[in-house]
């Protein structure tokens, strides 16, 4: 009554990280509760991710079907209603992914739990879950507590846990397809990477990268004059690229690139979630932002807290004057 | 091809100079300093639903729960293209979780005749990226979330991108009617022209309060909800980077050093 369901994540012939993330958490949890950690995993020739799994959890509960393949929310979502009446456990936790936001929200509707979203982090309080997660951009937290259930639903924040070393040695339990009819409504079709253009800003070693606070299209030369002074390649916040201002290849974070420079220069970013996921790899971040508060600062090595059109041009100068 | 699209008014905290503080029941945050806009990624919706309705005929309406200030949102959607409106306003519905949100809009999009309800696919002030796909199992429709293309490819099918981690793009085909919660970045919204404002404010804007939705006190509010925001806190923050002091003369030179001193110049 105390077991938690983890549903494994996997795409193009990878467990995604977030899988051994999530099963960490459901283990401290586990620990606390006395309850048993399983893994579900869902696809098809899967063997690999199972074993996998089971060095992070009680049992794995595996049911391997080309129904799996790729992902699909609608057959993805009649599973796991037929394995969570089936076995009753008391959470479910299941990844705030591109994924988990498509199907963790239906699921929960379906079986009339409690559910939340982007959870951060996770107590037990008695036998029920507390969450905190994040508000208006990461500068407010909010503390979740759920109505009396059997079951509840958390969609859990990628990185939010480090994934642990593993070191179980949980029972691999391969299961019958509990859904026996066709999934008819929606159809995976193929799988689209993202284009790369010219300039590939996985492999800069120095970035200076453009947000929100640039404010008007008319603002984005002083970034790439900054950018020339420097050496560095221009990339930007998700806002940026939405707006059309620089190209879709140059957008870092989650929905977009994962960079590694030696250097990055956040300038009018505010380093929401998505976005600081992307800088991890960064040696030294600088921040350039207005608003003292901003999240990007709890990121940042160095920062200034200015009106970016001051700075940058200054900035641009003392380089260019360095540089002789 | 009908379409509704579900837009959500929220502060504009992206501008640098707003501050957000908790007010002083603990639930809420002092709004007296906010500006109100539609939510990015249902802008995007909006364009989305008047680019099919466009293509494809047919009308758009416009769904929020939001008090009358909220209007301004719902204006500016049908200025651009949107033919009618619904608003759910009541004082009971205030606290609102996922659940009761997307109970809420199924109440008023339920009988109405649609091929798509779009929503955007995360609101900036809750971040729950939650009340599209809720509101597509109430309705007992299928769905997608995170949606960056929507192609029609055939009387009762649409064929989908959902942008996943990576920017990589999960191609689908899905059955009308259904759910769809679009992205940002997906197209280029519109402004909206001075005729289509004149035009909108002759529009309907049809208001429900709890009663008109056909729901009970129990299934609205806090009281509807599951999963409630109790209490809002100030986050604990970790080590901040080290602020550069002075003008930016002064800030432009010391960083420059900076960076000289660590070879990245």
């Amino acid at each position: 009554m105390h077991d938690i369901f983890v549903l494994a994540e996997h795409r193009e012939g990878e467990l995604r990280e977030v899988t051994l993330e999530i099963l960490t958490l459901a283990g401290q949890l586990a620990e606390q509760s006395g309850g048993k950690v399983t893994a579900v995993l869902l696809g098809s020739g899967i063997d690999e991710y199972a074993g996998k799994c089971a060095s992070f959890a009680d049992r794995v509960l595996v049911v391997d079907d080309p129904m799996y393949k790729d992902y699909n929310s609608a057959a993805y979502q009649q599973a796991l209603v037929e394995l969570i009446k089936a076995e009753k456990p008391h959470l479910v936790l299941i990844g705030n992914t591109g994924q988990g936001v498509d199907l963790a929200p239906s699921l929960a509707v379906e079986l009339d739990v409690p559910y939340t979203s982007d959870v951060v982090s996770v107590t037990l309080e008695g036998d029920k879950p507390v969450a905190t997660r994040q508000y208006y951009g990461g500068k407010i937290d909010g503390r979740i507590e759920f109505k009396d259930a059997d079951v509840y639903v958390l969609a859990i924040r990628e990185a939010s846990t480090p994934a642990g070393e593993g070191g179980k040695s949980g029972e691999i339990q391969k299961i019958d397809n509990p859904v026996t009819t066709e999934v008819t409504v929606r159809k995976f079709l193929e799988y689209v990477e993202a284009a790369i253009g010219e300039v590939d800003i996985t492999q800069s070693t120095m970035l200076v990268s453009v947000g929100r606070g640039i404010r008007d299209e008319k603002n984005m030369p002083i970034m790439e004059e900054l950018a020339e002074a420097m050496g560095a390649d221009l990339s930007a916040s998700r806002a940026v690229v939405d707006a059309g201002w620089l190209p879709t290849d140059r957008q870092v974070g989650i929905s977009g690139k994962t960079v590694s420079p030696k250097l990055y220069l956040a300038v009018g970013i505010s380093g929401a979630f998505q976005h600081v996921t992307g800088i991890k790899g960064a040696d030294v971040v600088v921040a350039i932002n207005k608003d003292p508060d901003a999240p990007i600062f709890q990121y940042a090595d160095y920062g200034i807290v200015d009106d970016l059109l001051k700075v940058v041009p200054a900035l641009t100068e003392k380089i260019k004057e360095m540089k002789g | 091809m009908n379409v509704v699209v579900c837009v959500k008014q929220v502060p504009d905290t992206s501008d640098p100079d707003v501050e957000v503080h908790i007010d002083s029941s603990g639930k809420g945050v002092d709004e007296s300093k906010f500006s109100f806009v539609i939510n990015d990624a249902d802008n995007y919706a909006v364009e989305e639903a008047i680019l099919l309705k466009e293509k494809h005929e047919g009308e758009v309406t416009v769904v929020n729960i939001g008090p009358e200030a909220a209007n301004q949102v719902v204006r500016m959607a049908l200025a651009k293209g949107g033919d009618q409106a619904i608003r759910l306003d009541d004082e009971r519905f205030a606290f609102s979780d996922i659940t009761a949100t997307a109970r809420l809009l199924a109440s008023a999009i339920g009988d109405l005749e649609f091929d798509i309800v779009m929503t955007g696919c995360i609101a900036s002030d809750d971040g729950y990226s939650a009340v599209g796909v809720t509101l597509a199992q109430m309705l007992d429709l299928p769905h997608a979330a995170m949606v960056k293309s929507v192609e029609v490819i055939g009387d009762n099918k649409l064929k989908v991108g959902r942008e996943l981690e990576g920017g990589l793009l999960e191609m689908l085909e899905i059955e009308t009617p259904c759910v769809l919660t679009i992205q940002t970045g997906i197209n280029e919204p519109r402004y909206a022209s001075f005729k289509g404002i004149r035009a909108a404010s002759k529009k309907e804007i049809k208001v429900m309060d709890l009663e008109a939705t056909g729901l009970s006190e129990d299934q609205v509010g806090e009281a509807g909800s599951t999963a409630v925001m109790v209490e809002y806190s100030v986050p604990v923050v970790g080590e901040l980077a080290e602020i550069l002091e002075g003008d930016a003369a002064e800030t432009s030179v010391k960083l420059s050093g900076i960076l000289k001193e660590k070879g990245l110049v």
